[in-house]
């Protein structure tokens, strides 16, 4: 474990691949496009991504081929640099400074050694200005290339880098900006424009929104928001301009390209068809349909052979030739909202989460790429705006990942909202989810939480739903009557639980399965499972209850929950409030795998704050996504920082129970140690102690006095505890006081259970530290500090 | 302005008639407009788009192609004879049978020499142009099939013919068939059917370009014969073609109501490598565009919808000017509608009868803008039916409402009306003079004493009325020279004046005591829509098509002093952006000061005590006005007073009582009267 670490947020992926146009290759056999601060090469025919151009340090705006080179690639960022790469070995030859944002690059082949790129306007202060600067890169062989010959070309372009293309041989530009086309010619030095008007007698708009040049004749392209596309020509004179205009798509032209030979015009937009118009004869049309989503661009390979279609869904897909779609490049679909929450298929390990609309996607985190998508709804999307579908609002895993629960709502105006709640079972034969049970209308209205009994491994599986009716209902896997020819369990209501009329929030179940909660509004009541009876109620201050976990392992026996204003925990035993502090926390979340906790609070600047039992990050300014994301991953790879040192106890609102009284003073004990002690130690005391678990085990009413405990107690506390924090509180003299009691922690652990955790590497490490006494002191100490290490992200990983 | 009683008037069914043909003029401007009725119309496109001239049709003549041969205009019809128009006594003037059956087009070589018809049997034939007539000179090679379209090389050696299933290059000297060329069948069911060239257009480099009834535009190589390329503009038929004067652009009219044009572009820029490619799509019909026109600036076309529609190509005009605006002509230029002021009756005039109205009566009194409750409905009185095949060319009724009169091209015809409470008799006037024979216009004094004509040689025949007999009184007439036909004829209300303009713009008046030419108005170079005479000044309002408003006084022989402020203040630029003529000029009598005149989209009090409007000031301010106190009013007011309330006016006129009688005729009626346009897939439906 890295001791000394921040909250680092390390960008593992999902970032837009389709943020700008992609590239093909002039071979036609790598695909190369932007993705978040990287270019990723991917191969055109096995879809894996071979190479990532790292180096930029903000958001790469635009990928280019240089026209001299075919092998290497230009690439504009944020960060005010032009890069050239060597994209088959991946290799940074360039760096060109210009010290501006760049927005998007251009280049053409009849202008060596001048890219175009487009930047803020740098006369006017308006935001929304931009200008198109022809860069001379300059000739030498440093890395670092500071950029001079910097000259403006046409101001007031669009930022929208379809919005400017090179016309034949580039011997013209044209800039689409607003409802008018600029062409600026380079020979004469002259700009001819073409307004259009802004709204035209039917009512269709005709902005521009995307520009293409046909490569050999004098013909622009211009798509337009009421989906029309204009071919423009004879544009070299003012006045006696033409155009014709062509009208297949409803909804705006989102992109436009010529084949290289300029035989045929492709254009794509909402529709998420492909049109192919024949050059000089428009009325002949191909169409490549059910592409799946919006195009937003299209490329084309230099050779012709191949299309391809970047589409809102971060996806990319090529095409041979116009007919066939080859591969599909997919990334992380983030759709409009994010409603499931992030999920982790406890299974595949994948992040689940709202894909494709009414599908739900399966995403690998380590390997940057959409396994899956599961078809929740199985309804034909329309692409129409304004149109009420149905959506997937929540999703729930079990325990193992056998059963998936979804939940999929459609709220039509003036009319009751209409749910399904569908379960799936997981298919070991194809891999896959099959849905086994659909449930129409499950509540009367919207649901609000979904959990599943997590240790459902031992008996059959729970499901349970809140509502805003008033009512949870529970769900239980039953076996089909026997006379009944079905296929096999399918999943019926089995409890309608309810307190006092009032609305449920949120539910949870303890970590066994053998408690639930549920948040009614401000009291959080505790049911038992097995009997569906109302076992207890917690009141805490006032405040809807927005979020409730089950503490984990040691933890069991806490209940955390959040309100508006303050974060409670409770002790089920006691079933008290054993302490709440004033923090607003806007979602918490257990660590399957540890007793550790996460709560993301809205404020910025308030303290982090960790325990055993609460470990707090902070949202920090970073990516709204990526925060959820750290905090759904359970192998803690995604924020490497998470289990932090432990900076500060919440005490003082701890209730002063006799087993915190003994808790509590081992814990001041490492809290008064300086900070750094790992705390990943810590947790594993409690279980390696065998005193301590005969305490738990035995009734209370028959333990002894407290203070007759105490000593005792203490005594086995602090042989283990020692091992880390005295190390530094008594240096290097107390080395040998130090050893025995390592070895007899050794000792300890055999006597103990024998845990399974591999913290407890202690035990060897002081092994063979006898073993090897001639090994001097500093080789001893290296070998502690090594041995301290906190080893569990391994296990972890063979467990996955 | 005034407060009136309005007599709402919606019950004038008139229909225009579909448009067949058009053929323009370049030399003298002048667009020759065939309806299906048999009517043709001409528009002088120098004067503001000015209907000058209509020639009534006639029961049976359906046109089906016009030609301009110079100044001579041709036209030829399903009846199988060719005509040639007499344009100054607006007439036939004398019809050649063809004897190939019906003729479906006809045109003229560029030089003037030959005209060619083709005919259903198969066979162009030749007829040379004479001074006088057209002779027969010969057949080209007959051909099976119907010839359906024709077009010269503008060398005249060569002509092309489109029929069915092909088009046919001849030779014209040998008259022989020099190339056959295949044209294809449409796709799917209409494979079966022939294809019909509707159209075909050569072009000096020998490119002969075809529209079709399987939808195609097809651009073909006449030296060779060899189809060059192909565009399918349409799923239903491509009618007509036109080419511009230098060639470079072409349109098509569709049965979609579009009009696709074609240009001849250079494919890079500064190379001679130059093709055909469709550029822009016109959509102004709602039906067959039958008849287009390609002029320098504009594309005019014209079709079943009945309308007749100038679309300026904006790459060719000024920008934001009066030429680059759209026009569309749906109504007549002229009045169909007289009303008898003193009986409360109005005439109205159809191609084949005429009716005779009673205004409805209501004796309420209500806020301005209320609808008053009728207490009579208006009641058709007569209806009318014209005997012969020709068309009504003009038609009038007598202030008194007991005289009226109606003309064809062949005779007059003259009622007596006589109108009782609850029966009315109408007996023919048997005996009328002979100079009453051919009139172009018909008009009753204000004391229906008089009935004027104005007949051939722009002369206007008076013709006394009494209880017993009409005699013709004498022929007044004019030196000018001018030939051209009387359009307006005006008498003031003393019985003395009679204004009589002509379509060469020229103003004559007449003194009727003196029997003989009082003056002539100064020559304007607009041709005057409208003309009257005031009752107490005896100035002479005439209204012009370039919209320019004069008072000319009769007693000074001179422009009035109001006449020559407003000319040299010039008129309001929205006023003079107006594209309908003002049709009909009043007087109020109860204010002399005020001059009511009206066209098809507003109608318009002139108060000449007011100042006239600055080009900075609004024209339309009656609304504002209305809403300011009195004091800032009447700072705000100028002399334009405009009413937009009523629309598709035919006509506005002051009954005695000092009530309006406002006719209108909605676009929306004669369109719902129109037959259903061809099936199109339209999106989301």
């Amino acid at each position: 474990m890295v001791e000394e670490a921040e909250i680092r947020v390390v960008r593992q992926g999902g970032s837009k691949i389709t943020f700008r146009e992609p590239v093909i290759s002039s071979d036609s056999r790598f695909l190369l496009c932007a993705s978040g601060h990287t270019v990723k090469v991917f191969s055109t025919v096995t879809e894996e991504c071979v190479q990532e151009l790292r180096g930029h340090t903000d958001l790469v705006t635009g990928v280019l081929l240089r026209p001299s080179n075919h092998l290497q690639v230009y690439s504009c960022s944020a960060d005010g640099t032009v890069r050239l790469w060597d994209f088959t070995d991946g290799i940074l030859i360039r760096t060109y400074v210009i010290g501006y944002p760049i927005f998007s690059i251009f280049a053409s082949a009849s202008h060596d050694g001048v890219v175009f790129i487009v930047t803020a306007s740098q006369r006017d202060n308006r935001s929304d200005a931009f200008q198109l600067v022809a860069v001379h890169l300059p000739a030498c062989a440093d890395q670092l290339v500071e950029t001079t010959e910097l000259s403006a070309v046409l101001g007031d372009v669009s930022a929208n880098p379809a919005a400017i293309a090179f016309g034949r041989a580039g011997e013209y530009l044209a800039s689409a900006n607003g409802s008018q086309l600029e062409v600026y010619f380079f020979k004469k030095k002259k700009s001819h424009r073409f307004s259009l008007k802004e709204e035209n007698r039917n009512g269709g708009r005709n902005t521009l929104t995307c520009v293409a040049c046909h490569p050999t004749d004098d013909c622009v392209a211009t798509g337009h928001e009421d989906g029309k596309i204009r071919l423009w020509r004879n544009f070299s004179h003012r006045k006696e301009y033409t155009y014709s205009t062509l009208h297949w798509h409803h909804g705006a032209v989102a992109s436009l390209r010529f084949t290289p030979e300029g035989s045929n015009l492709l254009s794509g937009g909402l529709e998420s068809v492909l049109v192919q118009w024949r050059y000089e004869q428009e009325s002949q049309r191909n169409f490549l349909p059910r592409l799946g989503a919006a195009i937003t661009h299209i490329a084309v390979s230099p050779d012709g052979s191949r299309f391809c279609t970047s589409h809102s869904d971060n996806k990319i897909t090529i095409i041979q030739s116009c007919v066939k779609v080859s591969s599909i490049i997919q990334g992380l679909v983030t759709g409009d909202e994010v409603q499931t929450d992030l999920m982790v298929d406890p299974r595949s390990k994948a992040l689940v989460l709202n894909g494709k609309p009414g599908h739900l996607q399966f995403y690998s985190l380590q390997r940057d790429k959409l396994l899956f998508n599961l078809d929740i709804v199985q309804q034909e999307f329309i692409h129409q705006s304004g149109l009420d579908q149905y959506q997937v609002v929540r999703v729930a895993f079990d325990g193992s990942g056998s059963w998936l629960a979804t939940v999929e709502e459609r709220k039509q105006k003036a009319a009751e909202v209409e749910v399904n709640l569908k379960l799936w079972a997981f298919d070991d034969h194809t891999q896959s989810f099959v849905l086994n049970t659909t449930i129409a209308a499950p509540h009367e209205a919207r649901i609000s939480a979904l959990c599943f009994d997590p240790a459902a491994g031992s008996r059959t599986a729970v499901l349970v739903s809140s509502s805003a009716d008033g009512h949870f209902k529970a769900w239980r896997l039953a076996a089909p009557p026997a006379h009944t020819d079905d296929e096999g369990a399918s999943w019926s209501c089995d409890f309608v639980g309810a307190y006092h009329g009032l609305v449920p929030g949120c539910c949870s179940f303890s970590a066994d399965g053998s408690l639930l909660a549920v948040s009614f509004q401000e009291v959080v009541t505790v049911w038992s499972p097995a009997s569906w009876e109302l076992l207890a109620t917690l009141s805490q201050p006032p405040g809807d209850v927005r979020n409730l976990c089950f503490g984990r392992l040691s933890c069991s026996k806490y209940l955390l929950g959040t309100t508006t204003k303050l974060l409670c925990c409770w002790n089920l035993l006691t079933c008290s409030l054993e302490w709440s502090t004033s923090m607003e926390v806007s979602l918490l979340l257990a660590d399957p795998l540890s007793e550790n906790m996460a709560a993301f609070c809205h404020q910025d600047g308030s303290a982090d704050r960790t325990s055993e039992r609460s470990a707090f990050l902070q949202r920090r300014s970073c990516d709204p996504l990526m925060v959820p994301l750290s905090a759904a991953l359970s192998d803690g790879r995604c924020v490497a920082s998470r289990r932090r040192p432990d900076a500060l106890v919440i005490d003082d609102a701890v209730a002063m129970t006799p087993f915190y009284l003994l808790l509590g003073k081992h814990q001041r004990s490492g809290a008064e140690a300086p900070a750094g002690g790992p705390s990943s130690g810590t947790p594993a005391l409690p279980q390696s102690s065998a005193a301590v678990r005969e305490l738990l085990q035995t009734p209370a009413h028959v333990l002894p006095a407290a203070s007759f405990l105490c000593s005792a107690f203490l005594e086995s506390l602090l042989i283990s505890v020692t091992d880390d924090r005295s190390v530094e509180e008594t240096g290097p003299a107390d080395q040998e006081m130090e050893s025995e009691k390592e070895e007899e922690e050794g000792s300890d652990e055999e006597t103990g259970a024998g845990g399974t955790r591999p913290e407890e590497a202690p035990s060897g490490g002081a092994q063979t530290e006898g073993a090897a006494p001639g090994l001097t002191r500093t080789q001893v100490r290296e070998l502690r500090r090594v041995r301290k290490l906190d080893h569990s992200w391994l296990a972890h990983l063979l467990d996955s | 302005m005034g407060e009136f009683k309005v007599h709402r008037v919606r019950f004038f069914d008139y229909m225009p008639s579909a448009i067949r043909a058009m053929a323009f003029n370049s030399h003298t401007e002048r667009l020759a407009v065939a309806r299906a009725d048999g009517a043709v119309e001409i528009f002088n496109f120098a004067d503001n788009y000015f209907q000058e001239k209509v020639i009534p049709g006639r029961d049976g003549r359906a046109v089906e192609a016009l030609c301009w041969v110079g100044r001579r205009l041709f036209s030829a019809g399903l009846d199988g004879e060719l005509t040639e128009y007499d344009l100054e006594n607006l007439r036939p003037k004398y019809s050649i049978e063809a004897y190939g059956g019906p003729v479906w087009t006809i045109s003229g070589n560029s030089q003037g020499t030959l005209l060619a018809a083709g005919c259903e049997d198969g066979t162009v034939k030749m007829f040379e142009i004479l001074d006088e007539r057209i002779q027969f000179q010969r057949n080209l090679d007959r051909q099976k099939g119907r010839i359906i379209s024709l077009a010269w090389h503008p060398s005249g050696t060569k002509m092309a013919a489109g029929m069915m299933d092909m088009i046919r290059i001849f030779d014209t000297e040998t008259g022989s068939a020099t190339h056959r060329m295949l044209v294809e069948r449409g796709a799917g069911a209409s494979k079966s059917k022939e294809v019909v060239v509707w159209s075909v257009a050569f072009l000096s480099d020998h490119t002969v370009i075809s529209g079709d009834s399987a939808g195609k535009f097809q651009i073909w190589d006449g030296s060779t014969g060899t189809l060059i390329r192909s565009h399918p503009v349409t799923k239903w038929d491509v009618l007509v073609l036109s080419v511009s004067q230098d060639e470079s652009s072409v349109i098509a009219g569709t049965s979609e109501g579009t009009v696709v044009q074609f240009q001849f572009i250079a494919s890079t820029a500064g190379q001679e490598d130059k093709h055909w490619f469709r550029t822009r799509t016109f959509k102004n019909h709602s039906h067959d565009v039958r008849a287009l026109v390609h002029t320098d600036t504009a594309v005019v076309s014209g079709g079943m919808d009945t309308q007749l529609v100038v679309r300026p190509l904006l790459d060719k005009v000024e920008k934001n000017t009066q030429e680059s605006a759209l026009r569309k002509i749906a109504f007549p230029h002229r009045n169909l509608v007289s009303c008898a002021k003193k009986a409360g009756l109005l005439l109205f005039q159809f191609p084949d009868h005429l009716e005779l109205w009673r205004l409805g009566e209501s004796d309420g009194n209500g806020a301005p803008g209320e609808i008053l409750p009728v207490k009579r409905k208006p009641e058709k009185l007569i209806q009318l039916k014209r005997k012969g095949e020709d068309h009504i060319c003009c038609s009038a009724l007598s202030p008194c409402g007991s005289w009226l009169a109606y003309s064809t091209v062949s005779s007059v015809r003259l009622y007596r009306l006589t109108l009782s409470s609850n029966s009315v008799s109408i007996q023919k006037v048997s005996k009328l003079p002979k100079e009453l024979r051919s009139v172009h216009q018909l008009c009753f004094s204000l004391d229906s004493s008089r009935l004027f004509a104005s007949s051939s040689l722009s002369s206007v025949v008076v013709v006394a009325l009494d209880q017993t007999e009409c005699r013709c009184l004498h022929t007044l007439k004019h030196k000018s020279g001018s030939k051209q036909p009387i359009h307006i004829l005006c008498p003031s209300e003393d019985g003395r004046w009679l204004a009589a303009a002509n379509t060469d713009c020229e103003i004559h008046v007449f003194d009727l005591h003196k029997k003989k030419l009082h003056c002539s108005v100064p020559a304007y170079s607009s041709c005057p829509t409208a003309v009257s005479i005031h009752p107490a000044s005896c100035s002479l309002v005439s209204v012009h098509a370039d919209q320019q408003i004069f008072e000319f006084s009769l007693k000074q022989k001179e422009y009035t002093e109001w006449s020559r402020q407003l000319q040299r203040q010039g008129l309001h630029p929205l006023w003079l952006q107006r594209d309908t003529p003002v049709t009909r000029v009043t007087f109020n009598p109860t204010n002399p000061a005020h001059i009511v005149l009206h066209d098809a989209f507003m109608f318009c009090i002139i108060d000449q005590s007011l100042p006239l409007p600055k080009a900075e000031t609004k024209l339309y301010n009656q609304m504002v006005l209305r809403s300011f106190p009195q004091p800032q009013r009447s700072r705000e007011s100028h002399a334009f007073k405009i009413c937009k309330n009523f629309q598709h006016l035919l006509s506005v006129t002051l009954l005695e009582d000092l009530s309006l009688v406002v006719v209108e005729r909605p676009l929306l009626d004669i369109v719902s009267q129109l037959p259903a346009p061809v099936r199109q897939k339209k999106f989301a439906t």
